[in-house]
């Protein structure tokens, strides 16, 4: 296969040759207006500017509305839409095969704060290169309206009535459990979507992205936390996040001086968090937690990068891998010769 | 006694222990010290859950004649543990040996039997082992013992230690000074008054001894095993274990030092079977191992693995079930569990190994059908193959290339648009044998990415609630399991008696069938053997059905699994079939299997 090469005459064509149209996907079969049509249009213009191949990109997925969602955006890429709650392990074993790919999960507040709960943990503890994305609306869409695990105490619905119970929060999950890269999003803004998805991507490691993403249809009352008008009213961005990609000078003009703080990603490029009026250090798991804290007891949709530890070792980091992708091992090279097993037979005493 | 009344090479001893005391050293030492005089032996660890304290058994079977199936009584029995004494004595055969510290508070019932007494305590104390070492070293004292009694020879025993502890000299010392210590002192001591002796023979010409776990985990490194997601569980642990232990010696490619697997410990089952199926997916030979709770667990992924068409083989080391059941003993109870795995319609390829080269084989040949055909494999074992010691046929060289089934990369896939029309689809059936081509992520070709999902989908990958689309597909799929026998290990009858009775069994049956079938046959009762290896049955299966006029099926399980699934596949033969099924968590015996068949003839 030839590389497709750049042609600069052509408009809207990115480093690798491909214009959006070629990130695409099928027309989503999701409610108009759905939170999960937004981002999965950001993933779409993320990928397109991070220059990736769709055939180095793999997707997975759980079950629910978020999980469909994946129909949705790169076409092109190979994808699995696993079984509910138990994505992370499908997409562990299928980045085994090639570590070399850009795996993008999707999945819900249902999928991951239920039966995913343990699968998640383990996830993050494994450091797993791949964007996990949540795309959270606190209720179960496709049975119609049910509380979901993240959907906050008291608040009522049609057929359920008043939910009981307190909600898991997946960020304060994924930090409790070592994720090197929490953020928290909201659909409803997408610049900030696109520009977290792309410092996801950039990242060496799990990339937790909890995005609130209203559901229209069932989950949508004026001052739910899930909802648009709520999202719009108390979001409290961390910060205004840039992504630059690698070998791109930051220049002063761009950022005011004293007013931004750069992390380098693992592989050289920067993201640069514009202060707001706290200061705020994503590199800091006890301000990252505190901050949480203090967002749950004054109710803030607090967005932005939250936590980012761009130097821990992933996964494939731990392995002794070859350079070369797994399944392209040739045969002979996976099965041992006769003096092996002759030395096997002798050695059975 | 005079030389006709001395038994050789034809007895069992059973060495009753306390769970953690450290016997199983001087149990295999013994085991393999009888190997190298070519005697073929089997042992049985009859064992508790627990870490310490339980009483556990270990049996050694010396046959001559090559049987390896468990047998009721013991001939000899080395009473350590003073909590079941009195109990041992029972299962001792008429005229059978009694060994115990002299120190042994017993009463004897029995005026037929030979007693040695052994000063474990003074012969301790004199070889002046560290105390913390006493416990296990004590179970020296009878090794040397039996080796006066048995005539085994001292150097055969330290060979079998430089064995165990792998040359390090001071454990093989320590051990050894004791066995020699404790031989010394029988020879001066014990007058032999039983007729049990141990001689060499040419028994285990071309023999190993190992287990099947081991044999299950070497046989997958030599079927070229990528990605092994696993979970602890007894009696399978040891199978992934030994993928840890076996795959760094031979699976690191001596070109770049780089290895050619993963092996990855999960949560728990569900995330072990995820794991897998991901691998599968991505075109790693793929396997995890469990038993029969874990495999409870991993029901649902094996379905979408089957509907998606994944390759990943589950290796099943059975246990006692339902629910946590007997973890210690054996079983084969999870056949129609794995036959029915999971919702809805299905087919389920079982493989069936019967020995310990078997679970070798299986081992390699497991990923073969399972990349050819596109689908899950089962491998069920069982703990009586899984965790004890047998003397095995050595391991064979495969005999076949592998078999990595229809995949595509970018240049196959440029073939293979040129030659149909320009157009691929994941579950497309070009060939017309229901195996449509995949291909795998990380093909660059633009046309290589589809989307695999448990959900209905057409042809191609798309989702679908066609009703004639989604029959397309699922007649399709059946399809290739039709297409699918014909590389599944065929069934092996055994006609040579050219007998009117056939018996049908499976898996860890066989070595009691067997023997069982000479018992028979010296009482001039003929038998035709049929051993099932595989599911679905193929002819081979209903042609033995069909010949034999009077059928038994033997099961180690309560219901009869193995007579249910050929009673439901062949329901026209039912009427002339029995079902022999024995369930007690221990291994099957060929008295059993004797007297079960004689007391079902005499009814006809």
């Amino acid at each position: 296969m030839a590389t497709p090469v750049p042609n600069p005459a052509i408009q809207n064509i990115n480093k690798v040759g491909l214009s959006k149209a070629d990130y695409k996907g099928l027309p989503s079969t999701l409610c108009q207006g759905c939170g999960h049509n937004g981002i999965a249009a950001q993933i779409v213009a993320a990928c397109y500017e991070m220059n990736l191949v769709p055939e180095k990109v793999v997707k997975f997925s759980g079950i629910g509305c978020s999980s469909k969602s994946p129909t949705y955006f790169l076409g092109r890429s190979f994808s699995f839409n696993g079984l509910h709650g138990r994505m992370p392990s499908l997409a562990l074993g299928g980045m085994f095969a090639d570590h070399t790919l850009k795996a993008i999960g999707v999945s819900g507040d249902g999928d991951t704060a239920s039966i995913g709960l343990g699968q998640f943990k383990h996830m993050v503890r494994r450091n797993l290169p791949m964007v996990y994305i949540v795309e959270n609306n606190g209720v179960y869409g496709l049975t119609k309206g049910q509380f979901s695990a993240t959907a906050e105490r008291g608040l009522q619905l049609k057929k359920q009535g008043t939910n009981p119970y307190l909600p898991v929060d997946i960020a304060m999950e994924a930090l409790i459990s070592n994720a090197t890269f929490i953020a928290r999003s909201f659909a409803g803004d997408p610049r900030q979507v696109k520009e977290l998805l792309k410092a996801a991507i950039a990242h060496n490691g799990i990339a937790v992205l909890d995005i609130i993403s209203p559901c229209v249809t069932f989950h949508n009352h004026e001052n739910s936390f899930h909802s648009y008008s709520f999202g719009k009213e108390h979001e409290e961005p961390l910060h205004e996040i840039s992504y630059v990609p690698p070998k791109e000078d930051i220049t002063v003009e761009d950022f005011e001086e004293g007013t931004t703080r750069e992390v380098v990603m693992h592989d050289g490029s920067q993201v640069v968090l514009k202060k707001l009026e706290k200061e705020y250090d994503p590199r800091d798991r006890w301000q990252a937690l505190h901050m949480l804290e203090e967002a749950h007891s004054h109710d803030w949709l607090v967005t932005g990068l939250i936590y980012v530890d761009p130097e821990v070792p992933s996964l494939f980091d731990i392995y002794n891998k070859p350079a070369t992708p797994l399944n392209r091992t040739p045969n002979s090279k996976l099965r041992p010769s006769h003096e092996a097993l002759d030395e096997i037979n002798r050695l059975m005493f | 006694m005079s030389k006709r009344n001395l038994v050789v090479n034809d007895f069992c001893i059973t060495f009753s222990t306390v769970n953690g005391s450290g016997s199983a050293t001087a149990n295999t030492t013994l085991m393999r010290a009888l190997f190298k005089m070519g005697i073929p032996v089997s042992s049985k660890n009859i064992f508790p859950s627990n870490i310490q304290g339980l009483p556990t058994w270990y049996t050694l079977r010396l046959s001559k004649d090559g049987y390896m199936g468990r047998v009721e009584q013991d001939d000899i029995i080395v009473a350590m543990n003073p909590a079941t004494l009195h109990k041992e004595v029972q299962y001792l055969a008429p005229g059978g040996v009694f060994l115990m510290p002299d120190d042994f508070n017993f009463v004897n019932t029995r005026d037929d039997l030979i007693i040695y007494r052994m000063p474990v305590k003074k012969l301790i104390k004199d070889a002046e082992v560290p105390p913390s070492l006493r416990d296990y070293i004590s179970n020296m004292v009878y090794v040397g013992v039996l080796c006066f009694l048995l005539g085994i020879d001292l150097d055969l025993i330290h060979q079998a230690l430089d064995f165990q502890f792998k040359g390090r000299q001071k454990p093989i010392d320590q051990n050894f000074h004791m066995v020699e210590a404790a031989y010394l002192w029988s020879k001066q001591n014990l007058e032999k008054k039983d007729p049990y002796l141990a001689e060499e023979m040419d028994g285990t010409t071309d023999c190993i001894m190992t287990d099947g776990n081991t044999a299950g985990a070497l046989g997958s490194i030599f079927g070229g095993v990528q990605f092994t997601g696993w979970y602890p569980i007894t009696p399978a642990t040891s199978l992934a274990e030994s993928l840890i232990e076996y795959l760094p010696k031979y699976r690191v490619d001596p070109e770049t030092g780089k290895d050619t697997y993963a092996i990855v410990q999960s949560e728990d089952e569900l995330a072990a079977i995820g794991m897998a199926i991901g691998a599968g997916w991505g075109g790693l030979r793929s396997m995890t191992s469990t038993s029969g709770p874990g495999l409870s667990l991993m029901s649902e992924y094996i379905g979408l693995a089957y509907y998606a068409e994944v390759p990943v083989v589950i290796w099943d080391v059975q246990r006692v079930g339902p629910s946590t059941g007997m973890p210690t003993r054996t079983a084969q109870g999870d056949l129609t569990q794995a036959n029915f795995i999971s919702h809805g319609d299905k087919n389920m390829i079982i493989l069936i190994p019967g020995s310990i080269q078997e679970c070798f084989e299986f081992g390699w040949r497991a990923f073969d059908i399972a990349e050819r055909l596109q689908t899950p494999v089962i491998v069920l074992s069982d703990l009586d193959f899984g965790m004890n010691m047998w003397t095995s046929k050595k391991f064979e060289y495969p005999d076949q290339p592998m078999d990595r089934g229809k995949i595509l990369w970018e240049d196959d896939m440029e073939e293979f648009l040129a030659k149909h029309g320009g157009e691929w689809g994941r579950y497309r059936d070009v060939d017309g044998d229901g195996i449509p081509w995949r291909t795998l992520p990380g093909n660059r070709h633009p046309k290589s990415g589809y989307f695999a999902r448990g959900t209905s989908h057409n042809e191609d990958t798309g989702y679908t609630e066609d009703p004639e689309k989604w029959e397309t597909i699922f007649k399709r799929i059946a399809n290739k399991f039709e297409t699918g026998k014909q590389y599944l290990p065929k069934a092996i009858a055994d006609e040579s008696q050219k007998a009117t009775l056939g018996i049908i069994a499976s898996g860890s049956a066989d070595p009691a069938v067997q023997e069982a079938r000479d018992l028979l046959a010296k009482q001039g009762i003929k038998t035709d053997y049929l051993r099932i290896r595989s599911l679905p049955f193929d002819t081979e299966v209903e042609d033995f059905l069909k010949k034999h006029e009077q059928l038994v099926v033997l099961d180690i399980n309560r219901d009869g699994q193995l007579n249910q699934l050929l009673t439901m596949t062949y329901p026209v033969y039912s009427e002339k079939t029995t079902s022999l099924a024995h369930l007690d968590g221990l291994p099957l015996n060929a008295k059993w299997v004797e007297t079960h068949i004689l007391s079902l003839l005499e009814v006809k």
